[in-house]
């Protein structure tokens, strides 16, 4: 006897809108704007460092210079390597810390850390001065596990552009 | 019809998928099965606790009041290390998103071509080379991804590990990359304190024997309990983990996992070399336990918006189903007042036909929960 009015009610409440991580200021009601999506895959020729391929995906051709792609993925390979080097400094950030229990990165921020947050910057600056102008969007490897560079390309059907 | 928006801020660890269990609000990862883990707890806590009762104050007095400094700074660590190891995340690696995973799928369809009716498309492998030797990526089927090297699935946490070590049930949680050299640690403090505890339960027993013989200590009721215990738990402890820290020194030492050493992907003459390794002890040692600390991928406590578009006649249903719920059971109890009971019989009737929409909201009765009255005064409401 429960179970009719609990099917409509969860037919009902099944009208459901998640928004995660996608960029609501691009949706219009209008669905005049649509996108797709280019991943860049990770480069492990070097070993398991975060290293990203500058392979020139054929989607993004007729958006952006080949060599302005290349520069912005060279220099995020070049910051996750700066984020990830073994040498003096990383060493005795591990030997100090371990000596403390590791207690000493609840008022300490990491060098990875430190690095991560120079990378966001850096995406925010390139999506502002050269991506979005051009109808593209980076996205922070970090928010995708640091296993792809998700660039979304943004079509304006209105006024006829794109394929 | 009017709708009703409830916008609810989530945190992402609510909705990861995966059998892990979260505390603190996303803070605290570990795996469901925790048994084991708080086991060790016991027998850690349990073991210092005899130690610093009856051992301690002796040897204090008749030896180095230093002795019970160190073991109380090497239990603190112990601890440490263990809580670290048990409640920090190994290194998941987050899921594809829909848009990823297909993109994916098109690659792999793309490279197999057409595969004829009836025969099985050939398994997902891509092939990269790491430092001159080939090594196979596999398809992750739960979480559509490519796995990067030395990644693994674990089973029991349903999640893919970066750098997989092994699923330790004693620490409660994965051991993978970011949990590593915690975990080493770990069993390094453990095996000194063991080592550390048996050694002075010994030279206690020594001791109190060069007073009254060995055998006449050891006969000693019941102050020597305590002791005997100690002693046994310690023995056992000691082979077991004393092995496992001289089994990983091995591994650390040569740059592999337990996964890699148990599947044997760089022994033997035919699998060719670890690329990992930097063929230095010194340098695979330091790169385990000094390298850079790895930032969590996962965001468990960044905030998700969650939007539900509620109408009004799922409101009232709602409103019906949840007296209903606060109704039931329907057969009055001991603790219903007398005047209560004709009303749950009647409002039961009632509820069992479907099409009702307001009878139960006007014929509450006094049970329960303050949730009824907030529900009725709705109900009220939307009545009028």
């Amino acid at each position: 006897m429960l179970a009719f009015p609990t099917i409509l009610l969860i037919k009902l409440i099944c009208i459901r809108v998640n928004s995660l991580c996608r960029p609501t200021a691009y949706r219009t009601s209008s669905n005049q704007l649509c996108s797709s999506k280019v991943f860049i895959q990770r480069h492990y020729s070097s070993g398991t460092i975060c290293k990203f391929q500058t392979k020139f995906p054929s989607e993004l051709e007729s958006r952006i210079d080949e060599q302005q792609f290349e520069e912005t993925i060279q220099t995020l390979n070049n910051l996750y390597a700066e984020a990830e080097k073994l040498g003096g400094k990383s060493y005795l950030e591990g030997c100090l810390a371990s000596l403390t229990a590791y207690t000493i990165f609840l008022c300490m921020e990491t060098h990875y850390e430190k690095v991560l947050k120079k990378i966001a910057r850096y995406i925010k600056d390139q999506n502002e001065k050269i991506y979005a102008p051009r109808g593209l969007l980076l996205t922070d490897p970090i928010e995708r596990g640091l296993r792809v560079v998700e660039i979304t390309i943004f079509e304006d059907r209105s006024i006829g552009s794109g394929r | 019809m009017s709708a009703v928006m409830i916008t609810r801020k989530v945190r992402k660890w609510e909705k990861l998928p995966g059998k892990n269990t979260f505390c603190c609000d996303g803070r605290v990862m570990m795996a469901r099965q925790k048994g084991v883990f708080y086991l060790t707890l016991f027998l850690i806590t349990g073991t210092c606790a005899l130690f610093f009762a009856f051992e301690c104050p002796y040897l204090a007095v008749h030896l180095c009041p230093a002795i019970p400094v160190f073991a109380v700074l090497l239990f603190l660590f112990v601890m440490a290390m263990l809580l670290r190891t048990s409640f920090s995340d190994p290194g998941v690696l987050p899921r594809a998103l829909p848009e990823e995973a297909t993109f994916i799928e098109m690659e792999i369809e793309a490279a197999n071509g057409n595969v004829p009716a009836g025969q099985r498309p050939p398994p997902r492998i891509r092939n990269v080379q790491i430092n001159n030797q080939i090594v196979k990526l596999k398809y992750c089927y739960t979480c559509k991804i490519f796995r990067p090297p030395r990644a693994s699935h674990c089973s029991i946490c349903d999640n893919c590990v970066d750098r997989f070590d092994h699923h330790c049930p004693w620490v409660g949680n994965c051991v993978g990359k970011r949990n590593y050299r915690y975990f080493y640690l770990f069993t390094l403090s453990l095996s000194l304190l063991t080592i550390y505890i048996f050694t002075f339960d010994i030279v206690h027993v020594v001791m109190r024997s060069m007073n009254g013989g060995f055998l006449n200590t050891l006969k000693e009721t019941p102050g020597t309990y305590p002791l005997k215990l100690s002693v046994l738990v310690c023995f056992f402890t000691l082979w077991s983990v004393v092995g496992l820290t001289g089994f990983h020194t091995y591994l650390i030492s040569l740059n592999q996992t337990t996964n890699e050493d148990i599947k044997g992907s760089w022994s033997g003459k035919n699998r060719g070399q670890n690329p990992y390794s930097h063929k230095n002890i010194i340098k695979n040692c330091c790169e385990v336990l000094c390298g850079p600390t790895y930032p969590s991928v996962l965001d468990r406590r960044g905030l998700l918006q969650e939007d539900t578009l509620i109408s009004s006649i799922s409101v009232t249903m709602f409103i019906v189903l949840s007296l209903q719920k606060t109704t039931a059971p329907l057969i009055p109890n001991e603790h219903t007042p007398d005047d209560a009971k004709p009303s749950i019989a009647a409002s039961a009737e009632k509820n069992a036909s479907p099409k009702e929409e307001h009878p139960a909201a006007t014929k509450v009765p006094p049970l329960a929960s303050p949730e009824t009255d907030a529900e009725t005064s709705i109900a009220k409401e939307r009545a009028h």
